[in-house]
This record gives structure tokens, C-alpha cells and sequence, in this order.
């Protein structure tokens, strides 16, 4: 555990809420509006944390445990990144594993929490949100053992560390594919269009915003700065990927790698400006084809 | 030739030249002639000591007329609805307002909630003080083991009004959605009874909001026919310029809330302003966004000086210029056409039987358009052509729309260019005693019926108000068995029907 690490875990928790600060100004760009103000999402959240919480009667310690074991586990998940070019706070092989399955832990329990209220929209919303991450979870790991077939290694710190300029020479086939999958991923996860529809009012159409609807006051607040971590944590994956800045000056790498997070946040928010969100029959086709691409991504990984 | 007197929309008729035929006659003929062809305008009562006297409007598109038959009934009838599927909320209506029942109905529920008429019969035989809750009714249930329901509203988020929803699905199909509606019943048609008076007008133009020219418009027409008053021809031009501003500016605001529906932005949020300039235009008339105020009995109150006409067309040329923009964008984008096509799909032949009117009828096939079938006002003038389209999906709905937003902004240019002269209002005298007016206006959401019945006082007896949505509900309904529920919102929205004009 580095200094730089913990550094870098700092920055994340105080930047994440930025990204959607990002993609609400680049939509507001796009629908000729000035938008709301980049830092939104941290008023949001200082209301939230002021406010109190309403409980409905029919929940139990389930639901009120939700939200925290959630958060819980993104921040374990995101202690697992290794981000600009530091290793992460904790690293060991085959810890890739823990990461995918620390996220399906958070879902898990904001899942049950859903259920625990017992609204038949949140029971819809959990039966979506399992029904589509049980398909993007494969994609997520093909993507992940792709680039570890690439590094020769089992720990995120060297997977990620092992991708280059020079990857990118030899290996663009896959890397293109791999990063292709992982981005689908990264709307799937954190429901952006064209899977889910962070912005809609329509319960009937929610997958994972339905689910959190019966949460208030600190609650929320833990959901919302849940959800950009996630941002934070499966688009830092996209861009240690893209953006392989290694110069060893840790300003550097971090700037790059910030930059590169805001940069694939104003993609999601060009993305939500120019398409219209897929049919929910469709989605799965869409995350089926994202571990096709990964497994095309692995198969096409060079030195077998 | 239909049983009923054949009266032209817009006319009127003495109540003792109206035929009075026994109830079987009058099923049988509206029987056979929806199935020519015909469909049923209006069906309702007038109390009567010991049950009621019905009077049923059949728009009959082949001759243009309107054909008005009467025929009284006792406490209960045999029920017209299994033979003609489209009069089933009409006899609804009926039992919840005068207590006598259609013997034979399949789903004789209240349909706005509100106590029988004090003294009178109830139809579920309620005790005159019970509490009557709206949408507390025994709906469909499914039963099965993975068969699970889900109940939206009345409270719904966003601000839309007030209605009950209850689904039966397996997953995420829906087998069937029941439609609860009468949070917003304020009690319209009994408050026309006795008028007009100072009220009327105001009722009126509130009976739908959106709709608020449509159904000045109706109502001005049927006091009208029965004051014998013809107003000048530069108010019929300027109600039916407004009437399409109206058209096109709910139009133009609902293909922006389709795009919103699948996450479409660019069309979401530019129709969203560009609504609103067309609204501007209507308040550039008359002063209010929705034209309220603007159509009287007799003609309307603002006219249209060159200066302002000419203001109106250049803006409405600019304003023409950007739907088109960002409304084609719309349609030639693929993840918003995948998402339109195939939803919430309806056939000509299910629109026909449920009576469907306006654009979603269209969207089916059908030709039918008050304005062409049964022209009063200025399109006895001036034609527009039906839009249609064959589908019956969102699409077809979306699609339909934006045909009528162009030729509802040539009509304007076209009547605008050449402003009759003369004046915008004349006086409307006494109106004629134990007489019947029906007028028919197509609306944005398709026809709206009046239908006044005048007393020996030359006052209303009954004024029957028929917004399309009462129509339209229960195609909505059709329309989203077999669905994805996740796609109800988009249905909705491509019907966009009103609450509060159904609960009336």
C-alpha cells in the first residue's frame, strides 16, 4: 500500500461525481441548452447528506443495509485499480476475479434491497439489472483475461501496466476489440443509453434507477456517489487502455488519466445526444455481442 | 340510409322531428351501420321518470350527415355493446349518469366515479350515501404462477394527470392493461345544463386544455346551428387557423416527447421549444398560448390586422423551418425508427370496432377526419387531405403527425394569404326552443362531438361534450396487449390522450 495509491484513491472519490457533470454538459451542448452547472452532482449530494431518510414500513434491515454494503463494495473494488501508472492500494494475482465479483456484490445488495420493498416497479427494475449484468459480467471478465493473456500475469497492476504504445503497434486488433467490449460494459453498468435511460421519469422503462427509487436523504446520497465511483472505477479500466501514459511523472499520468476519464464521459454524453435508447428485448443482444468482441479481442491477442 | 334523421354537422333539428324508435330498432341500425361504415358520435341519456330517453348520433362518412335517433328505455336494456364493441363506455357512461343498465354489458364498470343523480336509480345499486372511491372496482385478474400485476398511478411521476393503470404480466409481457380513469371528473355536462351563460364558454375551453380551440370551437357551432346565426366568413377563417396552430403545436410537442421516450435528445429538447413558439403564434392571435378566449358564439374576439398576420406567417415560416429540421433528423435516425416500428402495433380492423378516431386511427388506415367527412366552417372551403399511414404502430402514430403539422401549416399560410374581409363577430340571438345541434370539430386527438339539447326554455337541457379520448382509451389498452411493458410509456405518449377531457 503507496502513498501514491491511496493518492489516487483520493482523487477518485473527490472526482468521480465530475463525470456526470461532464456528460450533462455535453447533452446540454448538443440540445442547445446551457445545462446545469458542472459541479451538479456534488450539490446533489451535499443536499442529500442533509436531508433525512424516509423508510417505508414494509422494508426491512435488507433495505436499509443496501446502500452502505453497496458502497462498501465499489470502494474495495476501486481499492483493486490500479490507476495512472501507481499500483493499486491492494494487488494480487488473479485479483481481476475479486473486482468483477465485488461489483456483483454491490449489485447483489442493492438488489435485495429492491426486492426488500416489496413495489412490483423495483422488482422489474432488479429483474433487468440481474438479467443484463449476468451477460455483461462475461464480457468484463473476457475483456480482463484478454489482457492478461497479453501480460503474461494474473494482477490488474501488471495487466494494465503491461498495455503500451507498443501493445497498440502489435496487438491493435484486439486492443480495438477488447476496448470496445469494455466500453459497452461501461454504459451497461452504469446505465447510460443506449441500455438504460439515466435521465427518463418512466418507471416502467427504469432497469437500474427503478431499483433505488424507494431510497432517500444519506441513502441516496451513498447510492449516488456509489454509482460514480463505478463510472470512475470501469472507465478507468477503458482508459489505462487507451491512454497508456507512463512517463513516471506522477502529475503527468495522473492529469493524462484524469483527462482521459472526462474525455470518455463527454463520449457517453455524445453517445446519449445522437441515439436513442435500444428496445429492452435488444439489450441483451447488445451485451452478447460486447463478449463476442472480447473473445474475439482474446482469441486475436498475439503469442499463443 | 340509417333509421336516424340525417342532419348535417353543424345543424340543428327540432326534438319532435327526430324519430323515436322502439330500443331493438335503434341497436339494430346502429348495428348495421358501424358495420357500414358508420361510427357512433354520441350515445346518451336524458333522465325520465321511469328510465331514460336515449339519443344516439351516428356519423355516417358516406353521406356526410349526421344521423340522430331517440328512443326511450326502462330501467334496464339489452346492452348494444357486444354487437358493437365501440358503444361500450358510451353505456357505461349512461348507467353511472342515469341508472339504467345495459343488460348484457361484458364489463359494466363506473366509469368516472360519481354518485347516481340524487333520487335517481344506481346502476350497482349503491346506497345514495355510500363513499365512492374512483378506480375501486374489481379489474381482470390472470392467475398463475409466474402471472404477476403491476398498478401505476393515479399518482404518476412527472406532471401528467391523475389515471390508474393495472397490468397482468408474465415478465416483461404484458397480457393485459386495464385503464382506471375519473380522478378528474369536476362534472362538466351537468354544469352546461341550464346555459349558455357567462360559464359556458369558460367550461368549455377547459373541458380538455390542449383541445381548448377544438372545443370552443364545437360548442360556438352547435349554439350557433341552434340560434340560426351564420358567422362571417373571416372567423371561420381565423378558428380554423387557430385550430391548426393547435394541431400542430401538441403534434410538434408530442414527436419531441416520443424522441424523449426512447432517449432520442436532439428532437426531445428542440421540440420541446419549438412547441412552445407555435403556442406564441396562438397567443400572437388572441393573447393566451392555448387560444382560450379567442372563439365566442357568433365568431371570435381578436382579428387579425395585416401587421400581426404578416408577423404571424414569417414566424411561422422560421418556426416551420426547424421542426423540419430536427423532426427529420428524428426520422431518419435507425435506433429511433427500431424503437417506433413494431410497437404497439393495432390493425384497421381493431381500430374500426373500438371507434377510434383522430391521428391514431389514422395511423391504422382508416380515413377518417372530420374535416374532410363532415366539413363545417372553413373547410367547407378549404380541403385538407387525410393523412394516413398503414401501420397502426408508434411509428405510424409519429408519422401521421408530422403529415398533419405540414399540411396544417400550408392550410394557415394558405387562409393567411388570403384573409377574407369583413367583420370577426357577429350577434347570436335566442337560441330555438326543444331543438337538437350536433357539431362535430376534428381536434388535434381527433373528433370532438357537442351535442345540445335545448329545452322549452331555449335552454340546455343536455350538452353532450365527446372528447376523442374517450374513444381512444380503450385503444390504448388494445394496443399494449402482447407488448413489452417496458414500452408503455412510448404507447402512451404516441396516443397522448387527455385525463381530464375523458373524466369531463
Amino acid at each position: 500500500m503507496t502513498g501514491a495509491a491511496l493518492a489516487r484513491l483520493g482523487a477518485a472519490l473527490l472526482l468521480a461525481p465530475l463525470l456526470y457533470g461532464v456528460i450533462a454538459r455535453t447533452k446540454a451542448f448538443f440540445a442547445g441548452r446551457t445545462g446545469a452547472p458542472l459541479l451538479q452532482r456534488y450539490f446533489d449530494l451535499a443536499k442529500l447528506l442533509r436531508k433525512g431518510a424516509v423508510y417505508s414500513e414494509t422494508t426491512t434491515w435488507v433495505f436499509r443495509a443496501g446502500p452502505v454494503v453497496s458502497l462498501a463494495a465499489v470502494l474495495g473494488a476501486l481499492a483493486l485499480l490500479p490507476m495512472a501508472g501507481a499500483p493499486a492500494v491492494f494487488g494480487f494475482a488473479g485479483d481481476f476475479v475479486l473486482l468483477a465479483y465485488l461489483l456483483g456484490l454491490a449489485r447483489f445488495a442493492t438488489v435485495l434491497a429492491a426486492l426488500d420493498t416489496g413495489s412490483a416497479f423495483e422488482g422489474m427494475g432488479a429483474s433487468r439489472e440481474v438479467q443484463f449484468s449476468a451477460l455483461a459480467e462475461p464480457a468484463l471478465l473476457l475483456a480482463l483475461v484478454a489482457l492478461a493473456r497479453n501480460a503474461h500475469e494474473l494482477s490488474l497492476g501488471s495487466i494494465l501496466g503491461a498495455v503500451s504504445g507498443e501493445t497498440w503497434r502489435h496487438d491493435a486488433a484486439a486492443l480495438t476489440l477488447v476496448t470496445a467490449a469494455l466500453f459497452v460494459v461501461f454504459l451497461a453498468e452504469n446505465s447510460r443509453v443506449p441500455v438504460d435511460d439515466p435521465t427518463t421519469h418512466l418507471e416502467l422503462t427504469m432497469i437500474h434507477e427503478v431499483m433505488v427509487l424507494d431510497s432517500s436523504g444519506p441513502d441516496l446520497a451513498l447510492v449516488e456517489l456509489g454509482a460514480a465511483l463505478k463510472m470512475w472505477l470501469l472507465g478507468g479500466l477503458v482508459v489505462s487502455i487507451v491512454v497508456p501514459v507512463r512517463s513516471g511523472n506522477p502529475w503527468i499520468d495522473l492529469g493524462a488519466f484524469v483527462a482521459g476519464l472526462l474525455a470518455l464521459a463527454a463520449l457517453v454524453g455524445v453517445v446519449e445526444s445522437t441515439m436513442a435508447r435500444l428496445r429492452l428485448l435488444r439489450v441483451p443482444a447488445l451485451l452478447v455481442s460486447a463478449g463476442v468482441l472480447a473473445a474475439l479481442g482474446l482469441a486475436l491477442m498475439a503469442e499463443w | 340510409m340509417r333509421a336516424g334523421l340525417p342532419i348535417a354537422n353543424g345543424e340543428r333539428a327540432a326534438r319532435r322531428e327526430l324519430p323515436v324508435l322502439p330500443w331493438d330498432d335503434v341497436r339494430d341500425d346502429l348495428v348495421a351501420g358501424v358495420a357500414g361504415g358508420c361510427r357512433l358520435a354520441a350515445l346518451f341519456g336524458l333522465p325520465t321518470a321511469d328510465g331514460a330517453e336515449l339519443v344516439a348520433v351516428q356519423a355516417d362518412p358516406g353521406a356526410g350527415l349526421l344521423a340522430v335517433t331517440t328512443t326511450a328505455v326502462g330501467a334496464t336494456y339489452p346492452s348494444l355493446t357486444p354487437s358493437c364493441p365501440q358503444a361500450h363506455l358510451f353505456e357505461r357512461e349512461i348507467a353511472e349518469q342515469l341508472g339504467v343498465v345495459p343488460v348484457g354489458h361484458p364489463a359494466l364498470e363506473p366509469v368516472r366515479f360519481h354518485a347516481a343523480p340524487a333520487g335517481g336509480r344506481d346502476a350497482w345499486g349503491r346506497s345514495p350515501g355510500a363513499e365512492i372511491l374512483p378506480a375501486v372496482r374489481p379489474f381482470v385478474a390472470v392467475a398463475g404462477e409466474e402471472v404477476h400485476e403491476v398498478a401505476v398511478g393515479p399518482v404518476h411521476a412527472g406532471v401528467i394527470e391523475p389515471g390508474h393503470f393495472r397490468f397482468n404480466c408474465h415478465g416483461e409481457r404484458v397480457f393485459t392493461l386495464e385503464i382506471a380513469l375519473g380522478y378528474q371528473h369536476r362534472g362538466v355536462e351537468r354544469a352546461l345544463v341550464g346555459g349558455p351563460d357567462a360559464r359556458t364558454v369558460h367550461l368549455v375551453e377547459t373541458a380538455a386544455g390542449d383541445s381548448s380551440v377544438a372545443h370552443a370551437t364545437a360548442h360556438a357551432e352547435a349554439v350557433e346551428a341552434l340560434a340560426g346565426t351564420a358567422i362571417p366568413a373571416r372567423a371561420q377563417v381565423l378558428r380554423g387557423a387557430a385550430l391548426e396552430l393547435e394541431r400542430m403545436a401538441n403534434h410538434v410537442g408530442d414527436l419531441g416527447a416520443l424522441a424523449g421516450d426512447v432517449a432520442f435528445l436532439p428532437t426531445a429538447s428542440h421540440c420541446g421549444r419549438l412547441r412552445g413558439e407555435i403556442l406564441n403564434l396562438t397567443a400572437l392571435l388572441c393573447g393566451s398560448r392555448f387560444g382560450r378566449g379567442l372563439v365566442r358564439p357568433g365568431g371570435v374576439r381578436f382579428d387579425a390586422e395585416p401587421a400581426r398576420a404578416g408577423e404571424l406567417l414569417e414566424r411561422l415560416a422560421t418556426v416551420m423551418r426547424d421542426v423540419r429540421e430536427t423532426v427529420e433528423l428524428m426520422f431518419d435516425t435507425p435506433s429511433v425508427q427500431s424503437r417506433f416500428e413494431g410497437t404497439g402495433a393495432l390493425t384497421a380492423g381493431q381500430a374500426g370496432e373500438l371507434g377510434l378516431v383522430g391521428p391514431a386511427a389514422r395511423a391504422c388506415g382508416l380515413e377518417i377526419d372530420a374535416r374532410a367527412e363532415f366539413p363545417a366552417g372553413i373547410y367547407r372551403f378549404a380541403q385538407l387531405p387525410v393523412s394516413t399511414w398503414h401501420s397502426g404502430d408508434v411509428a405510424a402514430r409519429a408519422w401521421v403527425r408530422w403529415l398533419e403539422v405540414q399540411r396544417s401549416a400550408a392550410f394557415v399560410r394558405e387562409q393567411f394569404a388570403s384573409l377574407p374581409d369583413g367583420p370577426v363577430r357577429v350577434g347570436v340571438g335566442d337560441l330555438a326552443p326543444d331543438a337538437v345541434a350536433v357539431s362535430l370539430v376534428e381536434g388535434w386527438r381527433g373528433e370532438v362531438c357537442h351535442v345540445a339539447v335545448t329545452g322549452a326554455d331555449g335552454r340546455f337541457a343536455r350538452a353532450k361534450v365527446v372528447d376523442p379520448s374517450f374513444h381512444n382509451w380503450s385503444g390504448l389498452a388494445m394496443a399494449l396487449r402482447g407488448q413489452q411493458i417496458s414500452d408503455f410509456p412510448l404507447c402512451n405518449k404516441s396516443f397522448n390522450l387527455s385525463y381530464c377531457g375523458h373524466d369531463l
